[in-house]
């Protein structure tokens, strides 16, 4: 899977990047032309990629780094800012009129792109938000595309204005406007047809529209799968009518979304919306902080860093590393460890963070279940005297059996706990190097990546 | 729109003129640019391929080829290099003679791919083709999921004038391919055109939906040829390789269909899904009307691609 591909070779390059104190022009150029093959794989237009390139390697060169980081870690560092900052650092919303003025919104956008379905799940976001929506069908071209708006927008429970195929898609949509001023709609979404951005006539259909109708909001449907050619088609897009906003459909797939960030740097608009899913409800707000981690394909692992960094107290982290390694690991150490893994949030939000977990879904782990079942463990630890927390070789039968008695759990848990600590401290004897401390600066906890 | 009736070279060249554009005058200025063979001269051909969606992988198999065959020429010339570099292109994307043999006998032809790459659409061109080649053509519905897709379906299929067999949205689309088996047998057709829904490709129950529609096929239809086309958007990026692939997965894929290929898009990722997947490139679309699904040509597709004039024929 492309995910795993782009984070294990990062992973490849940076720990070539190690044990340095100051970002070089060659970490940061090796590290970067990594990055560079990155988003090319991920779509990004080769230009923006460039561009983008040139400002990241201007920032690191000489870069101190930062304290807890290796330098490759340092470098995603600020090619993550960097890419957050391209993508508009914050969500933003459709800016609608107040009250009961009417805000017209119109869609446009490429063949297939998701434009119909997208109408529809706007209509039904503005609805659930107190506005009264009239969606307009004025996509006379493509096959039953009006009868296809119709279904949508009775799901949703919102009316749909169509005047046939028959009719200027402008008068279609004067006449919608109109409709929605007699019958107190307040907001007006155009559907329109499909078209090539250098089709030059379809594109003066547009253009007249928003002249003829007064457009408030234009907003671009593009798919999240587009290659290098969204450049051209944001841009022209942008030219030719105008847009204010983009709204990205299919991302429930396994694109990286590379045009995210080519659309973004041509157009400047922000991306209003994503598209999860078939279902009506499946639109979702843009966060461009995780479109970054996807582009990137790094999982969210910047935070992962953030959070073990503020949650890991550098001396603990230390004598636990030593004692894995000589595995001196008692319950006093997993419960500590436990502890940490808590303040990182949980088990199942630091495998959202993973790369490569981060994309899939994982009804696997039941995350009530799990945090379950740490409490548990805890609990058996707590009901072990201070001693055989440290000395677990202490635990005979007898013992077994009060602890489980003071837990309020049957035996055989215990003993299934007592084995599982002793096959995990078996594994840390037999690979300290996943603990990373060797190489890190002061032999701190580093995370397996 | 008045489109004149144009030959195939005609068509593509009309629908390449701004994917030429891009990509020649690239190539032209690399060409005409450098007066020696050099890892600068590399980089930017590098460049230029990967500009047209071919990928990184498939743009580094071409330029160790390129670079194998300048070394064993003994070749010096930087313009020399760009007769190789096509040949080498055309060579990789060349269509096998055997691989429209669907429309010669009794066929199902089963078409899937992703959202919005225009599985509907060529499946009308399709049925279009056929029936003005004098073959009797039955279409399946089958998708029975989005919105009104029966009737743009039906509304193709009365353009071609050919018979549809469907369902009510939401009834099983297994169950819809099972009766327009049923209905080609009984009206003696000589092909049955298969529209699915659109499916993202890492969605399982649906990717578990096509296996059964491919199961029932293969039961109920055993004497047919089989050709399974994966319809690809020519705007895609990278992600077209992941859609070949787990397409690949649930159903032996014979040919892809390259979509939109009208826009300013490259459609590069052809070359790339040939040279890591080695499913050919069939069809290739090039407007919205039933006339602009052709063959796939490699010759004219790569010349187009690289504003070749010479050897120009209409098809």
């Amino acid at each position: 899977m492309a995910f795993e591909n782009l984070s294990e070779k990062l992973q490849n390059v940076f720990k070539n990047l190690r044990s340095k104190g100051r970002l070089t022009e060659e970490d940061v150029k090796a590290a970067l032309k990594e990055v560079k093959m990155a988003l090319l794989e991920a779509d990004v237009n080769f230009k923006v990629v460039k561009q983008f390139i040139k400002t990241v390697q201007e920032r690191a060169i000489g870069q101190d780094v930062m304290n807890g980081l290796n330098p490759g870690q340092m470098v995603i560092k600020i090619v993550n800012e960097e890419m957050i900052a391209l993508m508009g650092s914050e969500t933003t919303e459709i800016a609608l009129k107040p009250g009961s003025e009417v805000t017209v919104i119109m869609m446009a956008g490429l063949q297939g792109a998701g434009k119909t379905t997208t109408t529809a799940k706007i209509a039904g976001k503005l609805k659930q938000k107190g506005k009264k929506p009239l969606l307009a069908a004025c996509d006379v071209y493509r096959p039953a595309a009006i009868d296809q708006l119709k279904i949508n927008g009775e799901k949703q429970g919102v009316e749909v204005f169509s005047m046939g195929d028959k009719q200027n898609p402008v008068d279609i949509a004067k006449g919608a406007v109109e409709h929605a001023k007699k019958n107190g709609y307040n907001v007006v979404i155009i559907d329109t047809a499909g078209r090539l951005h250098i089709d030059e006539d379809m594109m003066a259909e547009l253009a007249a529209i928003k002249e003829q109708v007064e457009v408030h909001q234009t907003i671009l449907v593009v798919d999240s799968m587009t290659g290098q050619d969204a450049v051209n088609v944001a841009n022209l897009f942008q030219e030719k009518i105008g847009i204010d906003g983009v709204v990205l459909t299919k991302l429930d797939g396994d694109t990286r979304g590379g045009a995210a960030l080519s659309i973004r740097a041509v157009t400047g608009r922000p991306i209003l919306y994503i598209g999860m899913g078939e279902k009506l409800s499946d639109l979702e707000q843009f966060y461009p902080d995780r479109m970054a981690s996807r582009i990137l394909g790094m999982g969210d692992v910047l935070t992962m860093i953030e959070k073990a960094q503020e949650a890991i107290d550098e001396d603990e982290a230390r004598k636990l590393e030593q004692k894995m390694k000589k595995a001196e690991f008692d319950f006093e150490d997993y419960l500590s460890s436990m502890g940490q893994m808590k303040k990182m949030g949980g088990l199942t939000s630091i495998m959202g963070m993973m790369p490569g977990l981060s994309g899939m879904k994982m009804p696997e782990i039941d995350e009530a279940q799990a945090e379950k079942g740490m409490k548990r463990t805890e609990s058996i630890i707590y009901s072990m005297t201070p001693e055989e927390r440290r000395n677990p070789s202490l635990l005979n039968p007898s013992r077994k059996k009060r602890i489980a008695d003071g837990a309020g759990v049957d035996i055989a848990e215990v003993n299934r706990l007592v084995k599982q600590f002793e096959q995990a401290r078996k594994m840390m004897k037999q690979i300290p190097g996943m603990m990373g401390g060797k190489r890190g600066k002061k032999g701190r906890f580093n995370l397996p990546f | 729109m008045s489109e004149e009736k144009k030959g195939f070279f005609g068509r593509l060249v009309a629908g390449l003129t701004k994917t030429r554009e891009t990509i020649v005058s690239g190539i032209d200025s690399i060409f005409s640019g450098f007066s020696s063979i050099d890892e600068d001269f590399y980089e930017e051909i590098e460049e230029i391929l990967i500009m047209g969606d071919l990928g990184v992988n498939a743009t580094e198999q071409i330029i160790e080829t390129l670079k194998a065959k300048v070394k064993e020429k003994k070749i010096k010339e930087p313009s020399d290099c760009k007769q190789l570099l096509i040949d080498s292109i055309k060579e990789q994307m060349q269509v096998e003679e055997a691989a429209y043999r669907f429309e010669e006998e009794l066929s199902v032809v089963l078409v899937i791919g992703v959202n919005g790459v225009g599985k509907t659409t060529t499946v009308g061109k399709l049925a279009g083709k056929l029936k003005s080649q004098g073959k009797k053509v039955v279409i399946a519905a089958a998708d029975t999921f989005r919105a009104a897709a029966g009737e743009q379906l039906l509304e193709w299929a009365n353009r071609a004038g050919v018979e549809m067999i469907g369902g009510q949205e939401g009834a099983d689309p297994a169950s819809v391919i099972y009766d327009a088996i049923s209905a080609a047998k009984s009206r003696k057709a000589d092909v049955l055109l298969c529209d699915t829904a659109g499916r993202l490709h890492n969605k399982k129950n649906l990717m578990e939906e096509l296996k059964k529609i491919n199961r029932i096929i293969d039961k109920e239809f055993s004497q047919a040829y089989r050709e399974t086309l994966v319809v690809l958007d020519g705007t895609t990026g990278q992600n077209a390789l992941s859609q070949a692939r787990q397409f690949g997965e649930v159903a032996d894929l014979t040919g892809i269909v390259l979509t939109k290929m009208d826009g300013t898009a490259k459609g590069g990722i052809a070359v790339a899904i040939q040279s890591e997947l080695s499913i050919p490139v069939k069809y290739i679309g090039v407007g919205e009307t039933i006339d602009d699904l052709q063959k796939f040509d490699a010759n004219d597709y790569v010349n187009a691609l690289f504003d070749v004039k010479e050897d120009r024929e209409g098809a």
